[in-house]
């Protein structure tokens, strides 16, 4: 099985107070702790499972500058044969149809089984790379995943609807998955794994390495174009109970007291 | 007449609510730009649902055939093309659903009409369509100018809508059953939710935990919590994905929708897919360590502090109060 995880490299925001920057159109990145996007970590830990059980090779590819790289290490680190990295200022890389072309003529001069992404970005959260990518290559795709069992030409494949629901569908290989939280325990990078990952090289290809032009992939052919970045108006903003502890707790038993509820 | 295409979601003989927010939203725009509300609705004898959308839409469009029954993109989007091909909408509108996912990027990509996902809110201005979506897990909001073109597809977020009654009479049309060329994908059954000890969605107390309990020995803490107010506990999506919790107890689009007397979310931070499950409790309190946390929009009363720090006290203060009465 020759398996392909695309994976993102994002800023970690849960924790954080994030800021607009001086075009108004990106948030402040200064400071940003960076990480694999969560959905990706899932798929890579699929996709060396599949290998594990299989045989085979997975590569890694993402779009993204040179601290992507950390991101590249983990997954080989974890057991990721080989890692490709686009990276090329002329990709308009915040556009979700740009890159999934950038990744499409990527992955047409490689061979596979299967595509692994993740069901969706943590920062743009578009969930349109992955199925967009299949159409590009001709190739049909099944999203949100939950559970990937391997046949002979083909997979099945448990996918995620609403309200705890969930569909089995089966697609025939060379396929496209998107992989949801939850299908896995993605494991830990071990120092043995992180000693494997350095002597791995990282394949560094730019458009020209893709026989694309700068045209093709900027922002002349992008679909989506960010105007505008603020902060969420406020709907119903919560009333904050200030005050230490001690203070807080009472305040709140007063509440749920007050509403008869204790 | 330029016409916005709504594509009917229904599952297991249901029309499901992103149906009627997207024609309602759909509705909202054909007056802003002068257009014509087509509902498509593809399925196995679903003619009662076309009657049901001709009050919402001022055409139907149904294609009602064996190759509908179950939901598969494949199948949807050669039909779909074929539809938009020759009716040219100027903007097709599917649910940002796991129906929608599954079809509307392949669906544009195939047209090569642009798509924006994910939308809360659509403006046209000269002819440009602008979405709104939100970005960093509700954190952020942008708005985004979709690539000039005669046609415009976007999934639509759920829940964001109000749906209303529809009054319009709209025409049925029966499509004729489209040539459809064998695909590589095929549905085999569904898969029912599992049933547990605990129905969340019946419970007047919840205690819903978020990644913010940072370790599955801390679970305990908010049983206890739990007990303690006489509620039980609940819990958003990273928490069922780690195995702490059985996925019976995930509050969200995925998992229950849930109206308790109190919702209580600690460490939650209030992602859309959660907020979607509980924004209609009576009473939600909010304990987060970040005062940016998208939950305090939702939430009544909200708390900027380690949710360590208050449990306890919580808990202590509870019990007084239980020990008076
Ligand atoms: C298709 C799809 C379906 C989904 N369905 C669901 C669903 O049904 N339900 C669901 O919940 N999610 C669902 N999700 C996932 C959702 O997008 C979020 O990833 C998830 O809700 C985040 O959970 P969280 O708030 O617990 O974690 P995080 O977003 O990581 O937030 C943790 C919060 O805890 C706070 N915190 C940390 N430490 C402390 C402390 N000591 N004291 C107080 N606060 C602290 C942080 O400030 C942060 O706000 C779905 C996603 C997709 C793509
Ligand atoms: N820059 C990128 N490089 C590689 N893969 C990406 C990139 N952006 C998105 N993806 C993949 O596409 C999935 C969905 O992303 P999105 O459509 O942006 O929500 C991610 O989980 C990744 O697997």
């Amino acid at each position: 099985m020759e398996i392909i995880v695309c994976v993102k490299h994002v800023p970690e925001v849960a924790e954080v107070e994030l800021r607009i920057d001086k075009s108004g159109r990106d948030i402040d990145r200064s400071g940003l702790v960076y990480d694999i996007n969560e959905w990706d970590d899932y798929a890579v830990e699929e996709a060396i499972r599949i290998k594990e059980k299989f045989g085979g090779n997975v590569t890694v590819v993402t779009i993204g500058d040179e601290n992507s790289d950390s991101t590249l290490r983990k997954c080989l680190a974890k057991g990721a044969d080989k890692a490709i990295r686009i990276t090329d200022k002329r990709i308009n890389s915040s556009d979700p149809f740009i890159v999934a072309k950038v990744l499409s003529e990527t992955l047409k001069k490689i061979s596979f089984d299967l595509i692994l992404t993740g069901v969706q970005s943590s920062d743009d959260g578009y969930a349109m790379v992955g199925p967009a990518l299949a159409e590009l290559l001709g190739i049909p795709h099944v999203t949100m995943a939950k559970k990937i069992e391997i046949k002979d030409n083909s997979i099945i494949v448990n996918r995620e609807l609403e309200g705890g629901l969930g569909e089995v569908v089966e697609i025939e290989m060379p396929a496209l998955i998107t992989v949801q939280t939850g299908i896995n325990e993605p494991r830990y990078v071990s120092i043995m794994g992180i000693k494997k990952a350095m002597k791995k090289e990282i394949r560094i290809l730019s458009i020209d390495d893709l026989g694309l032009n700068e045209e093709e992939v900027g922002v002349d052919n992008s679909w989506l174009q960010i105007m505008e970045m603020y902060i969420p108006p406020v709907e119903r903003r919560a009333e904050f109970i200030k005050g230490n502890p001690e203070e807080v707790a009472s305040k709140i038993v007063e509440i749920i007291k007050s509403r008869g509820l204790i | 007449m330029r016409e916005i295409i709504v594509l009917a979601e229904h599952r297991r003989n249901e029309i499901r609510d992103i149906t009627f927010e997207m024609l309602t939203k759909g509705r909202q725009l054909t007056e802003t730009i002068n257009a014509e509300l087509v509902a498509v609705i593809l399925g196995k004898n679903i003619r009662d649902k076309a009657e049901t959308l001709a009050n919402y839409a001022d055409k139907v469009l149904v294609i009602d055939d064996d190759r509908f029954e179950f939901f598969n993109s494949d199948i949807y989007q050669q039909a779909l093309s074929t539809i938009i091909r020759e009716r040219k909408p100027f903007l097709t509108m599917i649910g940002h659903t796991s129906y929608g996912l599954e079809l509307a990027p392949s669906l544009a990509v195939s047209l090569n009409i642009p798509l924006v996902t994910d939308c809360l809110e659509l403006e046209f201005s000269n002819g440009n369509l602008i979405a709104t979506r939100q970005m960093y897990g509700g954190k952020m909001y942008s708005k985004v100018n979709v690539k000039k073109s005669e046609s415009y597809i976007v999934t639509i977020r759920q829940g964001i809508v109000t749906p209303i009654e529809g009054k319009a009479r709209g025409e049925i049309i029966e499509l004729p059953p489209p040539v459809i060329e064998p695909v590589k994908k095929k549905f085999i059954e569904y898969v029912l939710p599992t049933v547990g000890e605990v129905d969340i969605s019946s419970a007047d107390i919840l205690v819903a935990v978020g990644r913010g309990i940072k370790d599955q020995a801390n679970i305990p803490l908010a049983e206890e919590l739990a007990k303690t107010i006489g509620g039980v506990v609940a819990c958003s999506r990273p928490i069922v994905d780690k195995g702490w919790l059985p996925s019976d107890r995930q509050v969200g689009s995925s998992g229950k929708t849930v109206k308790p007397k109190l919702y209580l979310a600690l460490g939650i931070s209030g992602a859309f897919q959660h907020i979607i499950g509980m924004k209609n409790s009576q009473l939600i309190i909010a304990i987060n360590k970040d005062p940016n946390a998208p939950i305090f929009n939702v939430a009544h009363y909200g708390v900027v502090e380690d949710l360590f720090k208050i449990i306890p006290i919580l808990i202590e203060k509870i019990k007084e109060v239980r020990k008076k009465t």
